[in-house]
């Protein structure tokens, strides 16, 4: 798993792609401060002590137009601001490591390949909201980066880049880590911090924000790895030239974390306002074995799906939103015309459930309830009326949750039904499933002219179901069978078949 | 909490006591406190919950609170060679639920379950990032990419000696 996340970093033509983020993932030795100072390492925070004052790097910083990473795409000068301007004798930088989405994996990614630039950042951080305390709240799934970063720690304090008198100024700055325990829920800032504080990660209603109340009720400042990750050079290169990369309100690059049905797969960074097709079929080569491309999941479980029509659509955080998805961390999922997309919203149903903290009633017993609709209409046992109770459901979930995770669970559902609604009416009403998924609408069957009769399934059938005489072709009974899949398994001349 | 009551001996009690003292007896690095004492136990049942609560001086409500809302956490006892599926998006995309069902066939075992002879538990995950290598089976630390449901009887042969 070790040499796992460079290959995928180093895997995918460049072309169409700009590297903020990723700039010395599989360039540098993670393993090796030096390598990190020779790429100008370190220098922004030397440059910001020495000669800018908090407020002047906050200025730096919303000047760039940088907005935060992790999905909801607030503007992280602003956020800062609001930290710096909360006076506390004790004041905390968080780095939210917790990469809860399936299917994103930039965050390891970085935190692998580039430990020392979450660092230099979270000093930076610290300096500019006048915080002496870091904690990186990290995946206990993540064990590699964990190394990663406790070895780039050492490594920053013996440099003094982080401890006391940092430069020779009277700014001091540490780093900690703190494990989360497999909580989705926990990406959520006020979530996270309860769980930093050793309780059960539930959100809790803002405000107070934590800029006013976080940690052990001092302001605290959340940030994402990757937004983290693009601070130094945002310093390095300065902020006209970051504004200069993207769209007008969303500016520098996202980092996505392309899977599924795609020919190549990894991390890519590209600027904000590409378009999906570019990523898709340029970056991404195209869709597996010539198939044809049917949906990108984006957004993970909190996201939608976006179709054929939204190809050419402008990636960032507004133009996602108005498509019914979301930014979120960057999980790109590519899916084919062998993907069912009443199962796929089940899919992340289930997660939904599975994750939900159980605190608001609309997400406990709403996305449940949802989940069973679905399920419902994936065994053939839905009813018009039930497409109906999933958009109402949905919407009352949306309304009334408390965090992001209640609030943006019924996107898959919605994002669906828009885009797939015929999926939907095949199901119910001719109780069958066009993609050959949803196993109870599917028949066994024999093909007559693969059939030779040798009764194998017949023999294998556990309930009785098959009949033909020997040497002549068999017949599936389908008010008696039971789905096992026993006699496919034994026949030898692929003439039973699911459809 | 579990039905089987077990009995903890004076070294281990001595264990979790001083766990918790390195972590300064601090209700706050309770999920500290429980990566460790999980990480020499293997699991967290209710009596070593009790010790921890005592020592803390919290409610064992809190600690039980704590170790079910969190997947990472376990009261059951894993196996010598814990595998877990990955069911995040993309391994589900290219087909990790043919590959579980492989495991459970071969295996005779449900997802949380342990094998009889102690060996084998399966679980599932959800999502190691290593989305590029999708469907992805850990047994251990061990990662295994590209798994097709085919593969599974071989990855399970290896352990079996």
């Amino acid at each position: 798993m070790n040499e796992m996340s460079e290959d995928q970093v180093k895997s995918i033509p460049r072309k169409k792609q700009i590297r903020i983020a990723l700039r010395n993932c599989g360039v540098i030795d993670p393993e090796r401060i030096e390598e990190y100072i020779e790429k100008d390492g370190y220098f922004s925070l030397g440059r910001i002590l020495t000669e800018l004052s908090p407020e002047e790097t906050i200025r730096i910083v919303k000047e760039s137009g940088l907005r935060g990473r992790g999905g909801a795409g607030f503007p992280t000068g602003l956020k800062w601001e609001f930290a710096l301007k909360n006076k506390s004798d004790q004041k905390y930088v968080v780095c939210n490591a917790d990469e809860g989405d399936p299917g994103a994996f930039m965050d390891r990614s970085i935190l692998e390949g580039d430990p020392h630039s979450v660092l230099e950042a979270m000093a930076i951080c610290g300096y500019a909201i006048g915080a002496d305390t870091g904690y990186i709240y990290i995946r206990a799934e993540y064990p590699l980066a964990i190394e990663r970063l406790k070895t780039a720690i050492t490594q920053a304090r013996e440099y003094g880049f982080l401890g006391k008198a940092i430069f020779g100024t009277k700014f001091n700055f540490d780093i900690f880590l703190k494990y989360g325990a497999g909580a989705f829920v926990c990406g959520e800032e006020t979530a996270l911090i309860h769980s930093m504080e050793g309780r059960r990660g539930e959100p809790s209603l803002k405000p107070p924000f934590p800029a006013e109340s976080g940690y052990l009720g001092k302001p605290t400042n959340v940030n994402n790895v990757e937004t983290f990750a693009n601070i130094p050079v945002i310093f390095q290169k300065g902020p006209e030239w970051f504004r200069g990369i993207g769209t007008d309100k969303s500016k520098g690059t996202k980092v996505f974390a392309l899977a599924g049905k795609v020919n190549n797969v990894g991390l890519i960074e590209v600027p904000m306002g590409t378009t999906i097709r570019e990523v898709i079929f340029e970056i991404g080569g195209g869709i597996r074995e010539g198939k044809k491309f049917k949906a990108v999941q984006t957004g993970g479980p909190s996201g939608g799906c976006l179709t054929e029509k939204h190809l050419d659509t402008p990636i960032d955080y507004e133009n996602l939103i108005a498509c019914g998805s979301m930014m979120g961390s960057g999980g790109m999922i590519v899916m084919d015309e062998d993907d069912c997309m009443v199962s796929v919203a089940r899919f992340f149903l289930d997660f939904t459930v599975e994750e939900s903290c159980g605190k608001c009633a609309p997400c406990r017993i709403g996305n449940k309830r949802l989940y069973e609709l679905l399920d419902r209409i994936c065994k053939g046992k839905g009813e018009m009326e039930d497409l109906d109770r999933l958009k109402n459901l949905s919407i009352v979930i949306k309304d009334t949750s408390l965090c992001g995770l209640g609030q943006s669970s019924p996107n898959p559902v919605l994002s669906t039904m828009d885009n797939f609604y015929d999926e939907y009416i095949s199901h119910v009403v001719d109780k069958k499933c066009p993609s050959g998924v949803c196993r109870d609408l599917l028949e066994y069957f024999i093909v007559e002219e693969n059939c030779v009769g040798c009764t194998a399934c017949a023999r294998a059938c556990p309930v009785g179901a098959i009949s033909g005489e020997r040497k002549e072709p068999h017949v599936i009974n389908p008010e008696i069978c039971i789905k096992c899949g026993a006699c496919m398994e034994k026949c030898k001349f692929d003439a039973v078949i699911l459809r | 909490m579990s039905s089987v009551k077990i009995e903890l001996r004076k070294d281990q009690i001595e264990k979790i006591h001083e766990t918790c003292e390195q972590f300064g007896n601090s209700e706050g690095e309770l999920i500290n406190i429980l990566h460790r004492v999980q990480g020499t136990f293997g699991y967290l049942p209710a009596e070593v919950q009790e010790v921890i609560a005592e020592k803390l001086n919290i409610p064992v409500a809190r600690v039980y609170g704590v170790v079910t809302f969190y997947s990472y956490f376990t009261m059951t006892p894993k196996g010598e060679f814990p595998i877990s599926i990955c069911t995040g998006t993309a391994c589900y995309v290219r087909g990790a639920e043919k590959v579980l069902g492989e495991f459970k066939k071969e295996l005779q075992i449900e997802v949380g379950e342990t094998t009889a002879d102690g060996k084998f538990s399966l679980s599932c995950l959800r999502c190691v990032g290593a989305c590029g290598l999708a469907p992805v089976v850990l047994v251990g630390d061990k990662t295994y990419g590209r798994v097709a449901p085919d593969d599974v009887k071989e990855i399970i042969g290896e352990y079996q000696s």
